[in-house]
């Protein structure tokens, strides 16, 4: 590796990831697919092959998926998973069965096997928590009656896929059936403890890290994230598990603020995860893929419309509402690429990752649009503009 | 530690007003009322403390409009503008309850004697017995204040006593 080579090809990514994210901001679709985009046009097969920047490119990835999951888990509160569970116990079992169904099927039909079924089944399944809540903030839906139907849904996905992430784990590695289920068992019991550990050990935890001058805050909090993922990768639990733990433990007002120090950081890598991601995906592969892509998208988009028309009318929405709900749980984006990444490493040989990539391409591009067009775009914006400058033709 | 339901539910404030209060997983909380107008409103407070002020389409109650984004800074200070009135209005209903006991808001003028003095200074409970229960600045109430508290011209007293004494009080703060 040669340290001039490798910052040079690591700034002229992080440019061109700026340039995307002011491009993704202008038109006004989230900057994911953009940074899918950035990676295609590099690296493997594309205009600029990655070398020397690769290695940290790789280790910068995983602290992106360390930091995403760390942040989800901070933004996590047992009181509003149990009330989403009360309420939309029900929306959480059309949603696992409606959208893991066709990424399953699809996973058969293409000849992956039953791991490849997994994945994909994953894939399909998690909407994009992150996107979805950034939208209904941009749209001004907060106040809209079916919104909370959406958050209930994404909120018990987060658990759901806590579990599915170290079972997935260690069936991939070759591991036996009930090393599966004891992978699932000691998640299942790590997510009960962490939740139990934020009362007691995790005010302490929450103590030591949020207690001190903000670089510190920063060090200390990564620092115990990256050493409890790393310790979760050692026993095949999956690094993000790990971190999603720490995230879970850390909770009150020193967890926001926490949260909000990192999130800079946390933007960052996650970036450089997207774009790591495919980086290493020949954009000549996308091609053969791309039909089987599309005809999952389309899957993708019908199922979670299906799923937030269910849940929006368990919260009495009315039909517009049920429409709105259904259009704005389409946007997949980190959670089916951290999931596709379990795959890279143990079924190279397979397409997943391209058939991910173009997925997630397709749909979180169509899902934001849709999303907006399904209804009223509230902000009173153009009416404020309207009033500022009254007899100016806009 | 306010109790969250998943649904809205009416929530007694004041035991006359029903706001609704709705969690929103993730995000923070929506309280929602409709006025005796008929406006229906909605208030979102985030976690990070960022609210949104919206109100709701007459012709569809399940759609909501944004009017204002907030900071926590600038929903405190909104706060504060709407508690000042508030507070004043709770006195007068305090006042109703006890014959005789009036309440009043006197504002210190540019041309009063006391405009930049101290509360001690107006000696208002040895010559009125009038009691000065609060005092607004510039958007901030301060209730109970001490006998040092500054009056600033454009400082708003709320004042309770006798009606006599209230009158005198005036008198002597407008100088």
């Amino acid at each position: 590796m040669d340290i001039d080579l490798a910052l040079l090809e690591l700034g002229i990514i992080l440019v061109l990831l700026g340039f995307a994210g002011g491009i993704a901001r202008r038109v006004g679709i989230p900057a994911i697919p953009l940074y899918l985009l950035v990676g295609l046009v590099l690296g493997v097969g594309g205009f600029l092959p990655i070398d020397d920047a690769a290695e940290f490119i790789e280790v910068g990835s995983e602290l992106g998926v360390i930091l995403l999951l760390l942040g989800l888990g901070m933004e996590f509160s047992p009181d509003e998973f149990m009330s989403s569970l009360k309420r939309h116990r029900s929306s959480g079992i059309v949603d696992a069965v409606l959208s893991a169904t066709p990424g399953a099927a699809a996973g058969f039909i293409l000849g992956m096997g039953w791991q490849g079924a997994l994945v994909l089944a994953g894939i399909t399944w998690i909407s994009s928590s992150g996107i979805i809540a950034r939208m209904l903030t941009d749209l001004g839906r907060l106040g809209n009656r079916e919104t909370p139907a959406i958050l209930s849904v994404l909120v018990i996905e987060d658990i759901a896929m806590a579990v599915y992430l170290p079972v997935t784990a260690v069936l991939l590695v070759g591991g036996e059936w009930w090393l599966a289920l004891i992978g699932a068992a000691v998640a299942l019991l790590a997510v009960a403890l962490a939740l139990l550990a934020s009362r007691t050990v995790g005010n302490r935890l929450t103590r030591i890290l949020g207690r001190a001058g903000r670089e510190q805050v920063v060090i200390r909090t990564v620092g115990v994230a990256v050493l409890v993922a790393s310790l979760a990768e050692l026993i095949h639990v999956s690094s993000a598990v790990g971190a999603f733990l720490v995230g879970l433990s850390l909770n009150g007002s020193t967890a926001t603020k926490i949260a909000e120090l990192i999130a800079p950081l946390r933007d960052l890598f996650a970036a450089m995860f997207f774009v790591g991601f495919t980086l290493a995906i020949d954009p000549a592969t996308l091609w053969p893929i791309l039909p089987a892509a599309l005809i999952l998208a389309l899957f993708g988009i019908g199922s979670k419309y299906l799923v937030g028309r269910y849940a929006a009318r368990v919260e009495g929405a009315s039909r517009a509402g049920q429409t709105r709900a259904g259009t704005a749980l389409i946007a997949r984006g980190e959670f089916s690429i951290v999931i596709a990444g379990l795959a890279v490493v143990s079924m190279p040989e397979l397409p997943i990752s391209p058939l991910a990539s173009a997925y997630v391409l397709l749909l979180a591009v169509i899902g934001p649009v849709l999303a907006r067009y399904s209804g009223q775009n509230s902000r009173m914006s153009s009416l404020r503009s309207r009033l500022r400058r009254p007899g100016k033709a806009t | 530690m306010i109790v969250v339901l998943a649904s809205p539910a009416p929530v007694h404030h004041d035991g006359r007003m029903d706001i609704s209060e709705t969690l929103l997983p993730g995000v923070g909380l929506r309280y929602e009322l409709t006025t005796t107008n008929g406006d229906h409103i909605g208030l979102v407070v985030a976690r990070h403390g960022e609210v949104t002020l919206l109100c709701y389409s007459e012709d569809d109650p399940d759609v909501s409009f944004t009017v204002a984004r907030m900071t926590r800074e600038e929903s405190e200070a909104v706060a504060d503008l709407l508690g000042a009135p508030r507070l004043a209005e709770r006195f007068a209903d305090l006042s109703r309850e006890v014959p005789g006991l009036m309440a009043a808001q006197i504002e210190i003028t540019a041309e009063s004697p006391f405009a930049g003095r101290t509360v001690a200074d107006t000696r208002a409970r040895t010559l009125t017995g009038v009691s000065i229960v609060a005092v607004f600045t510039e958007g901030k109430v301060l209730v109970s204040p001490d006998p040092d508290t500054l009056l600033p011209v454009h400082a708003t007293l709320v004042v309770m006593g006798s009606e006599d004494g209230i009158n005198a009080l005036q008198k002597r703060i407008a100088g």
